[in-house]
């Protein structure tokens, strides 16, 4: 077993952990980057193993969509804490069915 | 000749689209005079065309457009004149336009005034589509046309339950009589490939005789014929339309549309001659039909009701007539029961009238010099119906007798006593209306007046026609080589099959019984007429409310209880069956379809808790469900 699949796997479980179990919204979104960032660091761990330069060129494009998700999600986050001042998760259940 | 038939058609339906439409803001007058004036043209027309057919003219088929073509079987929408055709078009615009006349003055206080008139026109329009179509899809819709128009009429003051329900009772009853004639229809198609009479008479003769199609196919005709005809076992709905007005009375349930029966058996001659089982049917339906019809009218207060029945009974001549075979002796007393029966029946709804609405005999009597013009009129429609002679009444229905006796001299003296049972009724009526003391009340006894001539003229113009109506059809030992001027006259709408039965009942009786015959029925008429005479003049016996008849008296009375018989076995059973399907309905069907609606309620309700807004909640059953994923696949390997 290499490494670096059990380095990612660990800080994918980190970020998945971070998700369910913090309540302030800015850290799950950290934590949403962490396991994005652990599987860019698998496929280019997997790209430079395999000698692909394919799988680093995704990693690029990963990280463009994750900032604009990121960009997406502050300015959400924003938008809460202005209304509620508050950036707890557990209490934003309006669309309860 | 197109042109003119075409007229004829659409004259009435051109008064029903006027009046229907623009009536209600027209002037009453204008009203009746147009319904009145459009039958009476096409009755003018029609008399036209008469003079321009003799017995030799074949019938004229014109033809209007073709309408559908189905699996090789061309329909047209045309008409067949013929001199069949002719005759009922000329009795029921004549009896027609004297009947819309009348009613003029009869419903003048009316409110439904143009209405009345606008159905009278559908009616008429109806009717001529009925006798002029050229094949059975024609005659089926005029035949609908009338049931609508019967219906409509009967419960004319829809606000009266009983009327209503009178209405509904002879639309439902129509309808299992046209059940009949539909299933006659399509059963000629399906077995000649053609549903116009001039083809279906061509190829009838590929029929067995006797054989199972045909049969079925007459059978199914013959139901149709029971329904509009009001025979046995269908003919409770009839004495029920008398809650209609009176002159709807004289023109559909007397003089036409009854009879329309009669006609489409004539008019399928070339089918009943090949089914002489149901020809001794119809001959045992009509025998039955008159006899029970002929009871229950010797026992009716309600002066319409023992017309009704009298009605029902002459129909019944008509069918025993043929069932014997002799189609232009029932087609003869078709035109002159419409002579005399129109008369009695706006002579009744003349009396009817005068007393204000009143229309039980036991508080009439004594009229005579109160409406003498009515009382004239209305006793010459007495003796002509029941048979003085050489009165139009006794002339067709001697003709009957004579027939009768030709095929079996039981036959004969069942009629005589049929005939004998007709004028005792008939005068049992006149003498409890007409003669004896006034019995109504001071208040009517002061109302008591004539009818304005408007009313009185049809009356006269019947009366005559009642008259001189039997003559174009005399005897032949009168007339020196012009007897049975109708046989001749309806040869070309007969196939040779069916004249030849027909000649051979007419003159299968030799000129001496005849005779004897013949004084047979007028001396039976003046007995009978002496004894009701003696019975309700000299011994001055009343008419009883029907609570107090007993024995025989009070079967007739209460119709041998048929209506309470049909109630037990038809509609109780339908009622309970009824009652029976909306149980199922509320114990098996309604908590099973509940069961499922409210079962899909509450499973949405409880689903909807997992939907609680949380997003962590969601994130993490999307994680749980990641995990198992990947055991289970994990697993599996």
């Amino acid at each position: 077993m290499e490494y670096f699949i059990i380095l990612s796997t660990v800080l994918f479980c980190l970020g998945v952990l971070g998700v369910l179990l913090r309540k302030n919204a800015i850290v799950i979104l950290g934590c949403v980057e962490l396991m994005l960032n652990s599987v860019n660091l698998l496929l280019a761990a997997f790209s430079a193993y395999s000698g692909d330069g394919n799988g680093q060129l995704l990693v690029f494009f990963i990280m463009v969509v994750a900032a604009a998700e990121v960009a997406v999600g502050l300015a959400i986050i924003a938008m809460m804490y202005r209304n509620t001042k508050s950036v707890d998760v557990s209490i934003f259940n309006k669309l309860r069915g | 000749m197109e042109n003119l038939v075409y007229a004829i058609i659409l004259l009435p339906l051109a008064g029903f689209i006027i009046n229907g439409l623009f009536g209600k803001n027209l002037p009453k007058m204008f009203v009746g005079s147009l319904a009145t004036l459009v039958v009476f043209a096409s009755f003018v027309i029609t008399t036209s065309l008469f003079f321009s057919f003799n017995n030799d003219s074949a019938p004229v088929v014109i033809k209007a457009f073709e309408w559908f073509r189905v699996n090789g079987i061309q329909v047209n929408f045309g008409f067949q004149v013929d001199q069949l055709s002719l005759m009922m078009v000329m009795i029921i615009t004549g009896i027609g336009s004297l009947i819309h006349l009348y009613s003029i003055g009869y419903m003048s206080h009316d409110k439904g005034f143009y209405k009345f008139f606008t159905y009278l026109n559908l009616f008429i329009f109806s009717m001529l589509l009925l006798v002029l179509g050229s094949n059975y899809l024609i005659l089926f819709i005029g035949w609908e046309g009338v049931g609508l128009c019967s219906y409509l009429l009967i419960g004319f003051w829809y606000t009266n339950e009983e009327y209503g329900k009178a209405a509904r009772k002879a639309f439902i009853m129509n309808r299992i009589g046209d059940l009949g004639l539909l299933i006659g229809i399509f059963a000629i198609a399906a077995h000649v490939n053609a549903i116009d009479y001039l083809s279906v008479a061509q190829n009838a003769s590929s029929f067995e005789l006797d054989g199972t199609p045909i049969i079925f196919i007459t059978a199914c005709l013959f139901i149709g014929a029971t329904g509009k005809s009001a025979q046995v076992p269908l003919y409770t709905w009839l004495p029920d339309a008398m809650a209609g007005p009176t002159p709807v009375s004289a023109l559909i349930h007397a003089a036409t549309m009854v009879t329309a029966g009669i006609y489409l058996v004539v008019r399928s001659n070339f089918l009943f001659v090949l089914a002489p089982t149901v020809q001794d049917g119809i001959l045992l339906i009509g025998f039955l039909t008159a006899a029970l019809a002929g009871f229950y009218a010797l026992r009716q207060n309600d002066i319409k009701k023992v017309l009704a029945y009298s009605t029902v009974s002459q129909l019944g001549f008509m069918f025993i007539a043929l069932g014997l075979g002799a189609y232009s002796t029932a087609m003869f007393h078709v035109m002159t029961h419409a002579f005399f029966k129109a008369l009695l029946f706006l002579g009744a709804g003349s009396v009817i009238h005068a007393m204000s609405n009143e229309q039980d005999m036991r508080f009439m009597g004594g009229l005579k010099k109160y409406i003498p013009i009515t009382h004239i009129t209305f006793l010459i429609g007495t003796l002509a119906i029941s048979g003085f002679p050489l009165l139009s009444g006794m002339i067709s229905k001697d003709e009957i007798l004579v027939a009768a006796f030709a095929k079996n001299p039981i036959y004969w003296v069942m009629l005589f006593i049929l005939a004998a049972i007709t004028a005792t009724y008939m005068f049992r009526l006149y003498y409890l209306t007409f003669h004896g003391e006034f019995r109504g009340t001071e208040d009517q006894k002061h109302h008591l007046h004539e009818s304005p001539t408007n009313m009185t003229l049809p009356l006269i113009v019947l009366a005559v026609l009642s008259v001189v109506g039997g003559f174009i059809n005399l005897p032949h030992f009168i007339g020196h080589g012009h007897y049975a001027k109708l046989m001749d006259w309806l040869k070309p709408a007969l196939t040779e099959e069916s004249f030849k039965q027909m000649e051979n009942t007419l003159s299968g009786v030799p000129f001496n019984t005849e005779m004897i015959l013949l004084g047979a029925t007028v001396l039976m008429f003046f007995t009978v007429w002496f004894f009701v005479r003696n019975t309700y003049v000299k011994k001055q016996k009343r008419a009883l409310p029907e609570e107090s008849y007993t024995g025989w008296e009070k079967l007739s009375a209460k119709k041998l209880f048929v209506d309470e018989i049909y109630n037990a076995m038809i509609i109780r059973p339908f009622e309970e069956a009824g009652k029976a399907a909306l149980m199922f309905e509320k114990v098996i069907l309604d908590p099973i379809v509940n069961f499922i609606g409210l079962g899909a309620a509450d499973s949405g309700r409880a689903a909807k808790r997992l939907q609680n807004g949380n997003v962590e909640n969601y994130v993490l059953i999307m994680s749980l469900a990641v995990g198992i994923v990947l055991i289970v696949n994990f697993l599996l390997k």
